[in-house]
């Protein structure tokens, strides 16, 4: 099972340790160090790195390096997932998750980890239960300790904890009973040099914000839900009427939660939202090259994109443009090569451009690759894949409560190759 | 207000200070030091001083002072382990709270204060706990006694708490049996052979039903356990599959790699014609296509085991190649795994998707990844014949572009692409020829070389292109060396006019002035070639060689199955069994997929059904991996240089040896894939030896003829087993047994590939063993041995080898070599093939020998229900060369006075009591007498295994 865990920045210092089993010394960590010098970049370090004695396991985000320490054969999966989920709680916590807080709050932070894992073994996991156990540090919470005395750490055993829906505690409260479900999709996909799709393939999730008094019993039914390829729920949804019915019933969490992800790939049709029209060209010999990008909507079912922001990995090769954009902002960076064009909003009767030269290393020949251009926007109100919900209704409680539901779509991975 | 304050200093001292802050009498303010000593704690500072003053405060009923304080003493109490025990009396009252949160936080804190003597008090509280009426409770003191077997072992058994945590498997709460299924997995991985989780059909039941409702973790928990259930037929097998399916729409994907894992086990079971079977393939591929939308680090855990499903079942992923394809932001370990699965799911319906996409990554920047897909390109060509062509045209636009790297990688794979296509695409020869210039790794250098050799007849200035590698020959790699003087022999034999001067010079560099042995033996044996018999070193350099397989880099099928029981584990991220790099003598369990038995056809129970029975049947005399090593050392492990051989075969012995061993050396040290090949060992040297092992049998033929009525078919030879099984030889699986016919011993092989590449230059040899057994002869296998080809070979043997008494006395050590590998063996074998054929005493000599034995030497043996009358006994055992000298009877009971001799002079005598009119009574008494004792108990395992057959 876990044996520790090392928080190191990306300079390479470790700034936290918690050990749940034995103490193992913080040099093996240096094997991590090693990974991390070769690999050029932070991202490209290898999750599971082998030692004489331990395996290490990482994940990277936030711009911090979560390695986890195990010693026996312990499904990695299961590693990650689970700091997948100690960053996911500190973010919870702290509103962010960055090394300046996880010192701010050490000790909070120590407790947070000690409720999470025994012996190596997940213990509360849940940021409902954690949080009935460790309260999330607030200025009025701080305050009011330090006046009172009073502390943080729950003393009562957390109700959802041992019931059948453990999700849920129980005497949930509320004046204004909502529930409010966002529908949001992300499209990953990856369109050739002549703009036709190489591949596409829809990520999306429902996320809720539930606040109802008692213990409701939610279903949720959808227009089309054969369109979806591959689901997963949140605990508290009953799979066997999913199966059955195709419908989404269950006793909902208190506040924030996932209640479902799905999958829609390339079997179905993705329609694409946007085109990039492009002409970058590099002269044999030449130190100009000529750029220019035009960006418009496709299918977009008649909704505005938003959000627009072009970014590209230009060739080591330039060394530096002079562009002038239609609309929006644009920076190169001549270090890293990065270009990115801040858009906005899309006007389908005057499509946004950037256009101009670049300035190229004298002498050399054309760069060996073309640039990828990286694509982000957001239409508001579509589910690009269609998908729809028909209706919500609730049992198990009198009142009546407000129910809303949003749909957005997002690039995910949208990349255009030039 | 911020934590950090607590890492502020004064000049003081820090731990002065803290001291003082501790033992105030202000809670408030003992609390703030006790958080500033964690803080500490947290960036590795060393505050164990504090350790007396800390444990002061753990007497409050403040609920975090107290967490905090166990934080500490968990960290602290093995540096101070008798400060530690004043901690005790706190713990066990806590135990005893009313609040449940208070005695879990208890029990578990004490589990881990790994200090001796506190666990001498742990156990009382811990039974308690065990038992608690709040399953939280329950489920802490679960864990918590994994924690104490970590500490202390031998304490847990004697208390018992194996049992009680056997019995929560039972319990009604779903966290419960979790958590005890996680302790029990946890404990039983450090005592393999203990069979802690008692899997049946009930206790799987439990755990199918706590899977629905427990959290997440503890479903990983149970499905990695339900993983190692073999179900007793097909039905049960498709029952559970059916209850672990709705895990595959979970969102932690652990679990849902976990319950990949069982399906893709239990399926083994499932008949194929099933509709269940159909409908289980399609419910496999959606969750793991989402997977692959997950973050990198899971990205590339999933990928590794997808790596292994594709192989093991491809239906499962082949319409999903498009989510394989790599975004040019992927981090480099995904893009990797991506290609990799790329080019397994390729095929004629998807291969011109995929050659784009192939082209397009070429030109990245990433130089590993452009020479990966690159040689993807190659790999395709070879495994979909129809895209060759396109393949190949591919990879000369690659060629085009002339960046480095690109060029060389290129070049390496149409080498390849030739050796599969021959004779096909030989025009782009020029366009390759160009390039010669800007080859500088020897990969490709020797790849170039070896195309100008193999096609020299169609190079018009090959003689040039090759000299003009030779100016700088001794600063080449091996590699490079060895290819070009075999390019330079080959282009000599296609051209011998021109080319003479040239294939001289490239001789005398190879053999005068190189050090390099393995250079200066090919050289020599070309040389040689070429000066005695020009046409046989056409025959040789130029043969046929063999195409190259189909996928190179795939996982051997039995290493595939153990690892699809190892799906979602370290060891399918490494595709290394765990015995492979698990750490320590924790002995790993060997997992195999389960037969597939049929509900109407399956009467057996499971255990004893696999196929892999009889290896466990071997007798297990394997000494330490050390001492064989170190026995075998003194072995002459290359070819054999044959002991005292046969007389008849003595002189063509001598030949083969030369030729033979010379040729091995060539071939061990070949480039892979390269010219290897060409030296298939020449048939003219396997004839001679072929023809002394036929001659010898010959021989033996006539003896069978003369020898006579008595002997029918020699004696018992017992049916082949297992040896060596191919997971330990690299996919070579050897079974065998003795047989004695008319005075030859001989060893009866029989030698299966289950590897996928071809196997050649075997070779045996023995260890020094107690009768002095050695090969007559060299191992001879004829022809190669490709894929799962099995071929049976009959060794002879003598036994004038050099003699050491082993232990046991039957045990023989082996050492097998092929091209792969050498293998390392024992076995043991019957002693009665050393019975030699004048073994008859006579019957003075008998008596007065018997006499003569001191009667300490006799030995009494019972050979068990053996309905046999005298005269049955006496002719089966004669075949065995155990001859009656005397039979008497005596009140009733048969009595039989044998003697035998051994291949070394040591003479048995027996006396054999039978009672043929008792058909109740079917033991038969023996009673040995010999000079050497030792040898009588064998004598007597013989003597049953040739009546009980």
């Amino acid at each position: 099972m876990i044996h520790s865990l090392f928080l190191i920045n990306s300079s390479g210092d470790i700034f936290l340790e918690k050990h749940w089993k034995s103490v193992v010394s913080r040099s093996v960590c240096d094997y991590f160090f090693e990974a991390q010098e070769r690999a050029t970049e932070a991202e490209n370090v290898p999750p599971v790195i082998p030692t004489p004695h331990h395996y290490l396991l990482s994940v990277y985000r936030h711009k911090i390096f979560f390695v986890a320490v195990i010693q026996t054969e312990v499904p990695p999966l299961f590693v990650i997932e689970f700091l997948h989920r100690v960053v996911d709680t500190f973010q919870d916590y702290f509103g962010v998750c960055s090394e300046p807080v996880i010192k701010d709050n050490v000790v909070v932070v120590y407790e947070v980890l000690e409720e999470m894992l025994d012996n190596g073994f997940p213990l509360a996991t849940e940021s409902n239960i954690l949080k009935e156990l460790i309260k999330p540090p607030t200025i009025l919470r701080t305050v009011v300790n330090t006046i009172t005395g009073s502390t943080n750490v729950g003393d009562q055993l957390p109700t959802g904890q041992l019931s059948v829906v453990p999700w849920r505690r129980t005497g949930v409260k509320y004046t204004n009973n909502e529930a409010y479900f966002d529908v949001i999709e992300e499209i990953d996909a990856i369109i050739d040099k002549s703009g036709s799709t190489i591949t596409a393939e829809i990520q999306g999730v429902i996320d809720a914000c539930v606040k109802l008094t008692g213990m409701p019993d939610l279903t949720l039914s959808f227009m089309n839900p054969r369109l979806l390829d591959d689901v997963s729920f949140h605990p508290c949804v009953r799979f066997k009427r999913w199966e059955s019915e195709r419908i989404l019933s269950f006793i909902p969490p208190d506040g924030n939660f996932r209640l479902l992800s799905y999958h829609v790939s390339a079997q179905n049709l993705v329609a694409i939202p946007v085109y990039v029209k492009h002409s970058i060209s590099f002269r044999d010999s030449s130190s100009l090259g000529r750029f220019e990008i035009t960006v418009g909507p496709k299918q977009t079912m008649g909704k505005t994109i938003e959000g627009v922001i072009v970014t590209s990995q230009m060739p080591k090769g330039v060394l530096n443009m002079s562009l002038t954009p239609s609309q929006g902002t644009h920076t190169f960076d001549p270090v890293t090569k990065m270009l990115s064009w801040d858009v906005g909003k899309i006007n389908p009767q005057k499509l946004p451009s950037l256009k101009g030269t670049m300035s190229l290393q004298a002498g050399a020949s054309k760069p060996d690759e073309n640039p990828t251009i990286n694509l982000q926007f957001k239409i508001q109100q579509l589910a690009i894949s269609g998908l729809k919900v028909n209706r919500l209704d609730m049992y198990g409680e009198k009142y009546k409560p407000f129910k809303g539901i949003k749909y957005m779509t997002k690039a995910g991975k949208f990349q255009v190759r030039t | 207000m911020t934590d950090s304050k607590y890492f502020t200093t004064t000049k003081k001292g820090e731990i002065f200070e803290l001291k003082a802050e501790l033992n105030s009498d202000k809670k408030e303010k003992k609390k703030e030091a006790v958080k500033k000593v964690i803080a500490s704690m947290t960036v590795g500072k060393d505050v164990s001083a504090l350790f007396p003053d800390v444990v002061n405060c753990m007497q409050t009923d403040n609920l975090e002072l107290k967490k905090l304080v166990y934080l500490y003493l968990m960290n602290y109490a093995k540096s101070q382990p008798d400060m530690a025990i004043m901690a005790v009396n706190t713990f066990v009252k806590d135990c005893e709270d009313p609040n449940p949160l208070i005695r879990a936080l208890a029990v578990r804190t004490m589990g881990c204060i790994r200090v001796d003597k506190i666990t001498e008090y742990l156990c009382e509280p811990l039974r308690k706990c065990l038992k608690d009426e709040d399953p939280y409770v329950r489920k802490t003191a679960a864990v918590c006694v994994a924690k104490l077997h970590d500490i202390n072992a031998q304490l847990v058994e004697d208390q018992g708490f194996l049992d009680t945590l056997k019995d929560l498997i039972s319990d009604s709460n779903p966290m419960v049996v979790a958590n005890a299924v996680a302790a029990l997995s946890e404990i039983a991985e450090s005592h393999p052979s203990s069979n802690l989780l008692d899997l049946n059909p009930q206790s799987i039941n439990k755990l199918l039903t706590a899977l629905n409702e427990c959290t997440e973790w503890g479903q990983i928990f149970i499905l990695d356990c339900l993983a190692n259930y073999t179900p007793k037929d097909d039905r049960e097998a498709q029952s559970i599959c059916e209850r672990v399916t709705p895990r595959l729409s979970h969102a932690n994907s652990a679990v849902v790699l976990s319950a990949v894992k069982v399906l893709m086990k239990f399926m083994e079971m499932l008949s194929k014609d099933l509709d269940y079977y159909g409908t289980l393939l399609k419910k496999l591929a959606p969750p793991l296509v989402t997977l692959l939308s997950a973050e990198p680090e899971l990205q590339y855990v999933a990928l590794r085991n997808i790596n292994l499903i594709v192989q093991k079942r491809p239906e499962i992923l082949k319409h999903e190649m498009k989510v394989f394809f790599v975004k040019y932001n992927d981090p480099i370990y995904v893009k990797l795994e991506k290609l990799d699965i790329m080019i397994r799911l390729a095929s004629q319906a998807n291969i011109a998707q995929v050659l784009a996409e192939l082209k397009e990554y070429a030109t990245e920047v990433d130089v590993d990844f452009v020479r990966k897909a690159v040689r993807a390109i190659g790999r395709c060509a070879i495994k979909v014949e129809q895209s060759a062509e396109r393949c190949v045209s591919t990879l000369l636009d690659l060629i085009q572009t002339k960046v480095n790297y690109v060029v060389q990688e290129a070049i390496v794979v149409i080498k390849d692409i030739f050796r599969k296509y021959p004779n096909k695409y030989e025009s782009v020869i020029a366009t390759l020829c160009e390039n010669l210039d800007s080859l500088d790794e020897p990969e490709a250098r020797a790849a170039m070389i070896w195309i100008v050799g193999e096609y020299a007849e169609r190079i018009d200035n090959a003689d040039e292109l090759l000299e003009s590698f030779l100016e700088g020959f001794h600063d080449e790699s091996t590699q490079v060396q060895l290819q070009l003087l075999t390019a330079i022999v080959k282009l000599f034999l296609k051209k011998p006019t021109e080319t003479q001067e040239l294939v001289q010079q490239v001789l005398s560099l190879a053999t005068q002035d190189s050090d390099n042995p393995d250079l200066r033996d090919r050289g020599y044996i070309y040389w040689r070639l070429l000066s005695t018999d020009p046409v046989a070193a056409k025959e040789v350099v130029l043969a046929e060689k063999p195409l190259i397989s189909e996928e190179t880099d795939l996982i051997e099928p039995t290493l595939l199955d153990e690892l699809i029981c190892y799906i979602g584990t370290l060891a399918s991220v490494y595709h290394k069994p765990p015995s492979a790099f698990v750490e320590g003598g924790r002995g790993v369990v060997h997992k195999s997929l389960p037969p597939r038995t049929a509900s109407s056809e399956s009467t057996e129970s499971p255990e004893t059904a696999p196929a892999g029975a009889p290896s466990s049947e071997q007798p297990d005399v394997i000494p330490t991996q050390g001492d064989l090593l170190g026995d075998l050392l003194n072995l002459d492990l290359g070819p054999p240089v044959s002991g005292p051989p046969l007389a008849t075969s003595s002189v063509q012995m001598g030949a083969v040896d030369l030729l033979g061993g010379g040729l091995d050396s060539l071939m061990g040290d070949e480039p892979e894939g390269i010219g290897g090949p060409n030296f298939v060992a020449p048939p003219a040297a396997a004839v001679p030896a072929n023809l002394g092992a036929s001659m010898g049998s010959g021989l033996s033929d006539l003896f069978d003829l003369t020898s006579g009525v008595g002997t029918l078919s020699g004696s018992y030879v017992a049916p082949k087993a297992v040896w060596l099984p191919a997971m330990k030889a690299k996919g070579l699986e050897i079974s065998g047994t003795f047989t004695r016919q008319v005075g030859s011993i001989s060893m009866d092989l029989q030698l299966t590939n289950k590897a996928l590449q071809v196997m050649t230059d075997f070779a045996i040899q023995f260890n020094r063993n107690s009768f002095g057994l050695a090969p007559a002869a060299p191992l001879q296998v004829h022809a190669p041995l490709s894929p799962n080809q099995t071929v049976e070979i009959s060794l002879p043997l003598n036994t004038v080898g050099s003699v050491m008494k082993m232990e046991p006395l039957n045990n023989l050590q082996v050492a097998v070599k092929n091209n792969i590998d050498v293998f390392y063996f024992s076995t043991l074998y019957p002693l009665h093939i050393l019975f030699v054929e004048d073994g008859k005493m006579d019957r003075q000599m008998f008596l007065a020998t018997w006499k003569d034995i001191p009667n300490e030497n006799e030995a009494q043996f019972q050979i068990r229900d053996c309905p046999l009358n005298a005269e049955a006994v006496s002719g089966r055992l004669q075949s065995s060369n155990i001859f009656t000298v005397a039979k008497r009877n005596v009140e009733g009971q048969d009595m039989l006075y044998q003697s035998l001799k051994l291949t070394n002079g040591i003479w048995v005598l027996a006396e054999l009591r039978i009672q043929p009119g008792n058909p109740s009574f079917t033991d038969l008494e023996l009673s040995l007498k010999c000079r050497a004792p030792e040898v009588s108990q064998h004598v007597y395992q013989a003597y049953e295994t040739i009546l009980k057959n």
